[in-house]
């Protein structure tokens, strides 16, 4: 069967590494990278394997379109806003890994299928990635009437955009935790610590449930879910044991990267490209099947 | 040397951690009035850990912190209000709501090498008119060269001050004249330090503070803050008068609201307990220490340990969640 043919807008961190995992899959193929600065070093890598490389931005991209099928945008809220109708206009599907949430919020095990025909979704953030899948677990057992998150990632893993977007991540992930998590009510919290070496991205879950007890019931949902994200995070872990109190449930876990681009303690880069990914091989497989006339 | 300093008091912030965050609008209320009739310029009313920190992960608030704010105002004449906004915790939605509460100051936090998390809450602390500063916590955990270039890039965003605060209350006199001198040097704005008591050093430290340049100096009633509490303000006030600076303050009344509203309302002695020490010797953010406590009892464990851990894991402000897997790992062990 023919793989959909992938392009990557953005060359930095995530479109970079989003590069590594894409060779892995057997539905999409690697194709095109597009930045802005020819002398990136996510351009010079993808160029040195052999695929196109564009560094002209989306400019360049809209007169190459038989590059692609599918794109993912790595670049930013802003851009991602110009980004997005020129691709979907040519009916280009599109992957959302920036913080603009034009379309439906995915987090692949917990609503993966749901906007499968939808020309454009969005990925939430990292810590929304992360975090979401925890609160659908314990939200499929006991009403979540409160669900918060705090994401704590090492400085080093947090780039640019990261930093000047930082209202967006908690506004975006509390958005998602209500619409995605089945919560009633989201918050999340990004912190940003320097040790060196630098830390292992941790997520801490704290919630309130609308009567205590299910503990038998929760624990074992969390754990299935936990395993369903280890089938694309493999360094996904719970880090301590969930602590219940009262109505108040508390899960701890620790998220270790692949390693494709930057070292495995930012894993908070992993998730978010190792879940578009999941999202992107769901639709190849989707429009496979719907062309074999399977659907 | 300048002989006039601003003082700040941070009873009304720094001091709801050790409330559990549970102020009330009519203790918040008379607390404002007796800052207002010190003449205290200002004074800070928020969460402790700042705007939108009520959370499971720091304490929930018994009150909405925008009603507090607003009670404060409401009966200031001269004095004004103060919050708090750590990026990551408060967003820039949070600094509007409480401006129309009644604010006029913001101070934007961050841990001492993430300066740049800060730079959209500044521009807006700017166009909203407020007297806007920069405040760099857990200074005791970077180089003196570190604190300089994050200062910069506060002042390059508009801070009009820039405060060096010791978080964890872990450093010395020395430590704190290094930091102040460097930062006068290298900045034109003016320096602020925000000192914690658990080595017993914030008053000595407090002026190294004065004595090095700062102009912005924080306190709190009866040294009502986290850990071990802060510099405590009225003790401040008669200390850097008979230093022969000027602060503008009326002693009395300020004594009067620490004896009759700050007084009655502490949950536990503002003292230097074993485990506030350990924060300090360990250079824990000063916060940790209640949850600490709960967590040791909850886990049947060391409290000291736990925080004596924390140290050397390098945890940031913020980071309360590693409390329960530290507590963990100790019955484990």
């Amino acid at each position: 069967m023919t793989k959909l043919k992938v392009g990557i807008i953005g060359s930095g961190n995530i479109g970079t590494d989003l590069m590594y995992k894409i060779e892995r899959s057997d539905v999409l193929e690697m194709s095109v990278m597009v930045g802005i600065d020819p002398n990136s070093d996510g351009l010079q890598r993808a160029a040195k394997r052999g695929y196109e490389t564009i560094a002209t931005g989306i400019d360049g991209l809209v007169e190459r379109l038989d590059l692609v099928d599918i794109v993912f945008d790595a670049t930013s809220a802003y851009a991602h806003r110009q980004n997005s109708d020129a691709l979907t206009a040519t009916g280009k599907r599109v992957i959302d890994l920036t913080p603009a949430a034009i379309g439906p919020f995915v987090v692949p095990p917990v609503n993966g299928d749901t906007h499968i025909e939808e020309p454009n979704v969005n990925m939430v953030t990292c810590g929304g990635q992360a975090t979401i899948p925890m609160i659908y677990a314990v939200s499929r057992i006991v009403p979540v009437t409160y669900a918060e998150i705090v994401a704590t990632i090492s400085s080093k893993s947090a780039g640019p955009g990261t930093r000047a977007n930082i209202d967006e991540f908690t506004s975006t992930t509390a958005r998602a935790i209500e619409e995605v998590g089945g919560a009633k009510k989201g918050k999340a919290i990004i912190l940003l610590n320097p040790a060196e070496p630098p830390i292992i991205m941790r997520d801490t879950i704290h919630l309130l449930v609308e009567e205590p007890g299910h503990e038998e019931a929760i624990r074992a949902s969390i754990h299935n879910m936990v395993e369903a994200v280890q089938a694309y995070v493999p360094g996904y872990t719970l880090k301590a044991e969930t602590v219940f109190e009262e109505k108040r449930v508390s899960i701890f876990l620790e998220v270790n990267g692949a390693a494709d681009y930057l070292p495995a303690y930012a894993g908070n880069l992993d998730i978010m490209t190792a879940a578009a990914v999941q999202v992107a091989n769901r639709i190849a497989t989707h429009l496979q099947q719907k062309g074999a006339g399977i659907v | 040397m300048t002989n006039k300093l601003t003082l700040l008091d941070v009873s009304l912030r720094d001091g709801s951690h050790s409330v559990r965050h549970a102020f009330t609008e009519a203790q918040v209320q008379a607390a404002a009035q007796g800052l207002n009739a010190a003449g205290v310029p200002y004074f800070e009313v928020s969460h402790g850990d700042g705007l939108g920190g009520s959370s499971l992960q720091y304490g929930l608030s018994a009150k909405n912190e925008l009603k507090l704010i607003e009670a404060a105002a409401s009966v200031c004449t001269t004095s004004k209000v103060a919050v708090l906004l750590i990026p990551g915790i408060g967003t820039k939605y949070d600094l509007q709501q409480a401006v129309s509460a009644g604010a006029k100051m913001v101070r934007v936090a961050t841990h001492v090498t993430e300066a740049d998390v800060a730079a959209q809450h500044i521009q807006l602390g700017r166009e909203l008119g407020l007297k806007t500063v920069g405040f760099l916590m857990m200074a005791h955990m970077a180089s003196v060269e570190t604190i300089v270039a994050q200062a910069k890039r506060f002042e390059s965003y508009g801070a009009e001050v820039v405060y060096v605060t010791d978080s964890a209350g872990a450093m010395l006199p020395q430590d704190v004249t290094e930091r102040i001198t460097a930062l006068r040097e290298a900045l034109s704005c003016e320096i602020g330090f925000h000192a914690h008591n658990n080595l017993s050093m914030a008053m000595a430290n407090t002026i190294a503070a004065v004595e090095a340049g700062a102009t912005y100096i924080d306190g709190s009633m009866r040294a009502l803050g986290a850990g071990a509490g802060n510099t405590q303000t009225e003790v401040m006030v008669a200390v850097l008068e008979k230093l022969g600076y000027h602060t503008g303050i009326d002693l009395y009344p300020l004594l009067d609201t620490a004896t009759n509203v700050i007084a009655p309302l502490m949950q536990q002695p503002q003292e230097i307990t074993a485990s506030s020490l350990i924060l300090g010797k360990a250079g824990v953010y000063s916060s940790f220490l209640l949850h600490a406590q709960k967590a040791a009892q909850q886990f049947g464990v060391d409290e000291r340990e736990i925080l004596m851990r924390i140290g050397k894991l390098k945890a940031v402000g913020g980071q309360e969640d590693v409390i329960y897997e530290v507590a963990q790992s100790l019955v484990k062990v």
